[in-house]
């Protein structure tokens, strides 16, 4: 099975965050990681690869500094990357990233594309599922199991409060991945010495420019959101706060 | 004629989604805002039963957009019904609760019509002018928000995250709303995945929505070994150990301890987060609790914002001590 993987590069978790002068993104200055939906993506389609054969490309659109994230795949076992480099890629939305990455693998013949079920960043968890209109092909979300079965997939679709549902469907198909659905692998040294000999395309904003259009919505004003909750901050050295928090648990909260 | 807004809700085998009403709330709030006609919809096989349920709220009028294919929910059923519904209504805005369910169609929807979704929002405003409609939703995990306008035309698509609009708040029209049956065709090859029946993994070993007290760690605790740590301070409380979904992953604590949308909700009188950042789909399952104490780090967390008492610290400093004031005050 040939299987693409988008993966997205993401501030670090606990990067701490400041908005940008004209309050509409935040300052680009932090460190990065990848998009942890997305590192299952990949770890799922390296397992896929390893039961049944085939190749693990891994996409990206981002900065320079998004090549990390591809680096990190290709170290992994993905066989090789495409990097849509740009910083104008950033502030695309999810429907333009889709249009971005569809022209970008035209002439690719993909059995499957995985992606992460959605960003930490924009959250928008609709680029998987834009991607298979697109394409064509169908689709299935937030995924906890992938499985071969006649002519095509078998997969276990979470629902929401613990319920499930096996979904099959024909191949090509794409298909976004929840976080759990295995265990994450890490890069080994000789891995990431391999990575540095494997093929990486870059491919220019130009290159796709005219299958993408003017963004459909835009963010007019980004902001820290105000607090509705009246919150009572509990300070001192440990010991005090102890102190204090037992206190309410025992007069105000009483459960003590 | 005046622009209007049409609300899509969701049924599952002929039982409206709760959630539903918390969207048609915000669809008569923006209608109240804007002076546009309200509108719903629910989609599926026989619902108009359903249709009359809703046509007793405050809208205009209420459709049943009905077809065999729509019988059980595909992505590619729904999208290709709701594409014909909506072309030939054409509302300016189409509101619709962000589900797992919505979620899974509602981009190839907006995509084969050629729009875009605001999706996830919690609210909605004017903006400055007065003009434009704005929606916000959350960034960054909560972390931020923004106000998001859309620069296409109409359909405009816009989800409302759970929670976001009060379902009780609804209001109830003066006299029932007309309900008109669409039929939609969709042909059989439209629909290329097969879903089986729902089913839930295992029998839940522990209720935790019993409960009174709940200590509940995430990502914060670091390694598996610290858990005791936490269930030690469950115990000193007399409560119960519960986690955000990264732990339950990582099998660091069995699945039904985990709380959110994907786990259990729970409304106890205490709930005690020990390094829970507050993502949302957290939020949605202990929102409920009577009261909520968070000890996180990072005093940025959006854990604090619906926190009632809040220590910004290291958990490791503070639970220990904690354990020894709370054994002290039981005995
Ligand atoms: C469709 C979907 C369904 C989901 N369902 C669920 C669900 O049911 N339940 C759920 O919980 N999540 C769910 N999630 C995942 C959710 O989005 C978050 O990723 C998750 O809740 C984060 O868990 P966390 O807060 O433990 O980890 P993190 O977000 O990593 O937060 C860890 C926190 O610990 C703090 N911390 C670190 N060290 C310390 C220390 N020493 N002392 C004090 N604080 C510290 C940090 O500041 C941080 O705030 C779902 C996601 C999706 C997309």
């Amino acid at each position: 099975m040939k299987i693409l993987v988008c993966v997205k590069q993401v501030p670090q978790k606990d990067a701490p965050l400041k908005l940008n002068e004209s309050g509409t993104w935040i300052r680009e200055d932090v460190s990065y990681e990848v998009n942890e939906p997305d590192a299952f993506a990949l770890e799922e389609a390296l397992r896929q690869k390893e039961k049944h054969g085939g190749e693990v490309v891994a996409i990206t659109a981002g900065p320079a500094r998004a090549q990390q994230v591809l680096r990190e795949a290709l170290a992994k076992g993905a066989d090789r990357a495409i990097h849509l480099e740009d910083p104008g890629f950033v502030g695309l939305d999810a429907f333009n990233t889709a249009r971005a990455f569809a022209a970008a693998i035209k002439d690719e013949k993909f059995d499957l594309i995985f992606t992460g079920l959605q960003s930490d960043d924009y959250g928008f968890a609709q680029t998987g599922v834009i991607l298979a209109d697109l394409m064509g092909w169908p689709h299935a979300t937030i995924i906890m199991q992938i499985e071969k079965s006649d002519g095509g997939i078998k997969v276990k679709r979470e629902l929401e409060a613990g319920y499930f549902q096996f979904v099959e469907m024909p191949l090509p198909a794409v298909l976004t991945i929840q976080s759990g659905i295995n265990k994450l692998r890490y890069a080994t040294l000789i891995g990431i010495k391999q990575a540095k000999n494997k093929p990486l395309r870059k491919v220019t904003l130009a290159e796709v420019q005219s299958a993408i259009g003017a963004n459909l919505q835009k963010i007019e004003r980004m902001y820290i959101p105000q607090k509705t909750k009246k919150t009572e901050y509990l300070e001192g050295s440990p010991g005090e706060i102890a102190k204090k928090l037992v206190d309410k648990l025992r007069n105000e909260i009483r459960v003590l | 004629m005046p622009e209007t807004i049409l609300v899509v809700t969701e049924q599952r085998e002929g039982k409206l989604n709760r959630v539903s009403w918390e969207t048609l709330a915000a669809g008569q709030a923006i209608a109240s805002e804007t002076g546009w006609t309200l509108e719903a919809a629910v989609i599926g096989d026989g619902v108009s039963a359903i249709a009359n349920e809703i046509a007793a709220k405050k809208t205009a009028k209420v459709y049943a957009v009905e077809s065999p294919a729509l019988k059980t929910y595909t992505p590619d059923a729904f999208s290709a019904g709701l594409k014909q519904f909506l072309t030939s209504r054409q509302p300016k805005l189409v509101l619709m609760p962000h589900t797992y369910q919505v979620r899974d169609f509602i981009p190839k929807l907006a995509t084969a019509m050629g729009r875009s979704v605001v999706s996830d929002c919690i609210g909605f405003r004017k903006d400055k002018d007065g003009g434009k409609l704005l929606f916000t939703r959350q960034m960054f995990q909560g972390k931020f928000a923004a106000d998001v306008s859309l620069q296409c035309d109409a359909p405009w698509f816009v989800t409302f995250q759970n929670g976001a609009f009060r379902g009780d708040k609804v209001e109830t029209g003066a006299s029932a709303a007309p309900v008109e049956v669409v039929k939609v065709e969709i042909p059989a090859e439209t629909v290329r995945t097969k879903p089986q029946e729902v089913f839930k993994e295992a029998k839940q070993a522990v209720d935790l929505t019993q409960a009174e007290i709940i200590v509940s760690v995430g990502r914060g605790i670091k390694e598996q070994k610290n858990i005791e740590l936490a269930k030690q301070l469950a115990d000193a409380l007399g409560g119960e150990i519960a986690a955000s979904r990264p732990i339950c992953d990582s099998g660091w604590l069995p699945m039904d301890r985990q709380i959110g949308s994907s786990g259990q909700t729970v409304a106890p009188k205490l709930y005690l987060a020990l390094g829970i950042s507050g993502a949302i789909q957290h939020i949605v399952g202990m929102k409920g609790a009577r009261s909520v104490v968070a000890i996180n780090k990072d005093h940025e967390a959006p854990i604090f914002e619906i926190a009632d008492v809040a220590v910004v610290g290291n958990l490791f400093d503070i639970v220990p001590p904690l354990i020894e004031e709370v054994k002290k005050a039981k005995s």
